[in-house]
């Protein structure tokens, strides 16, 4: 995805010590949650520690204190996430079971309809953002002013970050029912409105596409001229180049950098809760209302059983996203 | 010469083209990036009506509780800051030092939250702490809850953060730590007689002085904009008050969103004018995008 994670995934030796490793990682609670986390797994040769015996008997235990915390703020709420995921409570007798009726739920109705609309708007924005973020890309990579291409990946870096309650306001004044182009240009008379799905993707591709700029990039710079050069002298075409050397080459980085947009897009809470409220049914939003007691009691374990279903979606994304990164930065290496 | 020539002519449109098709490229891109931002502000300016004013920048200040909101993010961007660092600054060194075989667990555990959007989180936070009054209003851990959850002061809020910043904060110590070669630095201040807590301040930690910075900044970023889980846990730091303060005053949140932007992009550039003088210029764009992800907003 980036330099440096070219560097990092090159150095993955895959000896015996990453093995055994990750099997070690396995084992714990919290590595049980997220397999996909596991094939990162990256192990310097053991050959190091063995020099210097001294201190890696008791090297561990600066890693004690990390791993305990993350179990109290990250493992605590998860394990609270899924137990209450499965149970329900009679509203009655305050008596709770084991139930899969809150994930059925989750899967049903107006849950349903944001579940699907979530994903629908992420895959639409990831789309979009992909392409859009590609040919971005091409042209500053390919463009000879040095400084240009310096401005723009900074600017990415910045704007990749700009998501949230700032973006929402930024886009509320500029295309909102009073927005400054709304009123000047009469748009609102076009049937436009910012506070829909197609607003919503608008506002979601100001960081989307400078994320995928940030993601490709380093592919882009993989791809030789003398790859191109030897095709152009072997009289392919354009077309024919981009065919059969430069897509094939790229294609793990497009999908890893589309995956990547996908799961940005289908987690981001604050920008569309800062922008429509709740006019765009997203499963970000049905979560946040069940939590804060704006639905009946007793759907709070739905919520919980929503969040469950956005893991388990964010969980596919990561279990895409990091073999393909792998693959893509062992071929540009 | 005559030879030549053809292939100079065949040359030439070959090149135009993709000229024209780069500059429309980046026109469009630019206009994208930049109306918004430019709209904002004459939307804070230029009022209907009213005509040009600077009315809401000047009462930014004089706003109710702009101060005691942005005081908030700063303190819990400080706190965050300092326990991420004291958590992932021993555990990476260890890790790289003498600790080979718990570098998957640490991968893994710092990437862990990418798995679990905020909201997620959020949720299960909240479900842990209604088992203080449901369950647990007899013992002493009660107390604790009702501790943490303090408006003025929400420590849960540094919890959740720093679980959201360990993904990025991981990347930059780690590609810090990758760009100077510790061991010789240790051993060597090691042989010469220094003790351990001497060796980590005096030599490691100045050698990492970029990285610390970065993960800093980013972790800073990340807190004074975080709306999710402060908002849903019913706390109010910067970013919720923007929004809160927007139902009275559209322009006045403009100004601040607009104002707060400038702020986090001032901080990112340093950063990554910062590790421009460093290492290839890895740590920004690799740490930024990893935020970005992160993020996730």
């Amino acid at each position: 995805m980036t330099p440096s994670a070219h560097s990092c995934d090159a150095a993955v030796a895959d000896g015996p010590g990453a093995v055994t490793g990750a099997r070690h990682g396995a084992g714990s609670p919290e590595a049980a949650a997220a397999p996909a986390g596991g094939t990162q797994a990256e192990a310097r040769p053991s050959r190091t520690a063995r020099r210097s015996g001294r201190g890696s008997g008791r090297a561990w235990l600066a890693v004690v204190p990390l791993l305990l915390f993350v179990a109290v703020a990250f493992g605590l709420p998860l394990a609270a996430m899924v137990q209450g995921a499965f149970t329900s409570t009679d509203p009655q007798t305050g008596a709770s079971s084991a139930t899969f009726g809150n994930l059925d739920e989750s899967l049903r109705g107006a849950y349903l309809t944001a579940l699907w609309g979530s994903v629908k708007l992420s895959a639409v924005c990831a789309v979009i953002g992909a392409v859009l973020g590609l040919l971005l890309a091409q042209a500053v990579v390919t463009s000879r002013h040095r400084a240009l291409r310096e401005a723009v990946l900074t600017a990415s870096g910045v704007l990749a970050n700009f998501g949230g309650v700032p973006l929402a306001f930024a886009f509320v004044a500029t295309l909102g029912n009073a927005g400054v182009l709304t009123t000047r240009l009469g748009l609102d008379r076009h049937g436009w409105s910012l506070y829909s799905f197609w607003g919503l993707a608008l506002t979601y591709l100001y960081f989307l596409v400078p994320l995928m700029v940030l993601a490709v990039v380093p592919a882009l710079d993989g791809l030789r001229p003398s790859w191109r050069e030897a095709a152009q002298s072997s009289g392919a075409t354009t077309w024919q180049y981009w065919h059969h050397v430069g897509l094939p080459v790229l294609m793990p980085s497009l999908l890893g950098g589309l995956v990547l947009l996908f799961g940005s897009a289908f987690a981001a809470y604050a920008t569309a809760a800062a922008m429509v409220g709740s006019s765009v049914p997203l499963i970000t939003l049905q979560i946040a209302d069940a939590l804060s007691g704006n639905v009946l009691v007793g759907q709070e374990n739905v919520a919980l059983a929503l969040s469950l279903d956005m893991v388990v979606v964010a969980g596919l994304v990561m279990a895409v996203h990091l073999p393909l990164q792998r693959r893509s930065t062992r071929w540009l290496a | 010469m005559a030879g030549l020539n053809p292939t100079v002519c065949a040359a030439a449109p070959a090149r135009q083209r993709p000229r024209l098709w780069r500059g429309a490229v980046l026109l469009v891109a630019g206009l994208y990036f930049l109306v918004p931002l430019v709209a904002s502000a004459v939307f804070t300016v230029d009022i209907p009506n009213e005509g040009l004013t600077l009315d809401a920048y000047t009462h930014i200040f004089s706003a109710d509780g702009f101060t005691s909101s942005l005081l908030l993010s700063i303190g819990l961007g400080v706190a965050t800051i300092v326990v991420v660092l004291a958590l992932m600054v021993p555990a990476e060194i260890a890790v790289r030092l003498s600790a080979p075989r718990l570098r998957p667990v640490l991968e893994v555990v710092c990437s862990l939250p990418l798995v679990v959007p905020s909201v997620a989180l959020v949720a299960g936070i909240g479900t842990v702490l209604k088992w203080g009054p449901d369950h647990l209003s007899r013992t002493p851990l009660y107390r604790t809850f009702v501790a943490i959850q303090d408006p003025g002061f929400p420590v849960v809020l540094v919890l959740a953060y720093v679980v959201m910043a360990l993904p990025f904060v991981h990347r930059a110590l780690d590609s810090g730590l990758r760009s100077i070669d510790l061991r010789t630095l240790v051993e060597a201040a090691r042989n010469l007689g220094a003790s351990w807590p001497h060796v980590l301040l005096r030599v490691v930690l100045p050698n990492l002085k970029s990285a610390l910075l970065g993960a800093s900044f980013l972790t800073l970023a990340l807190v004074l904009g975080e709306f999710t889980v402060a908002q849903l846990l019913g706390f109010q730091p910067f970013a919720v008050w923007i929004v809160q303060a927007s139902g009275s005053n559209a322009q006045l949140s403009v100004a601040v969103s607009l104002l707060s932007l400038l702020l986090t992009w001032a901080l990112l550039l340093a950063l990554a004018a910062l590790g421009g003088r460093g290492a290839k210029n890895r740590t920004p764009a690799t740490a930024v995008s990893t935020a970005a992800a992160a993020d996730k907003e």
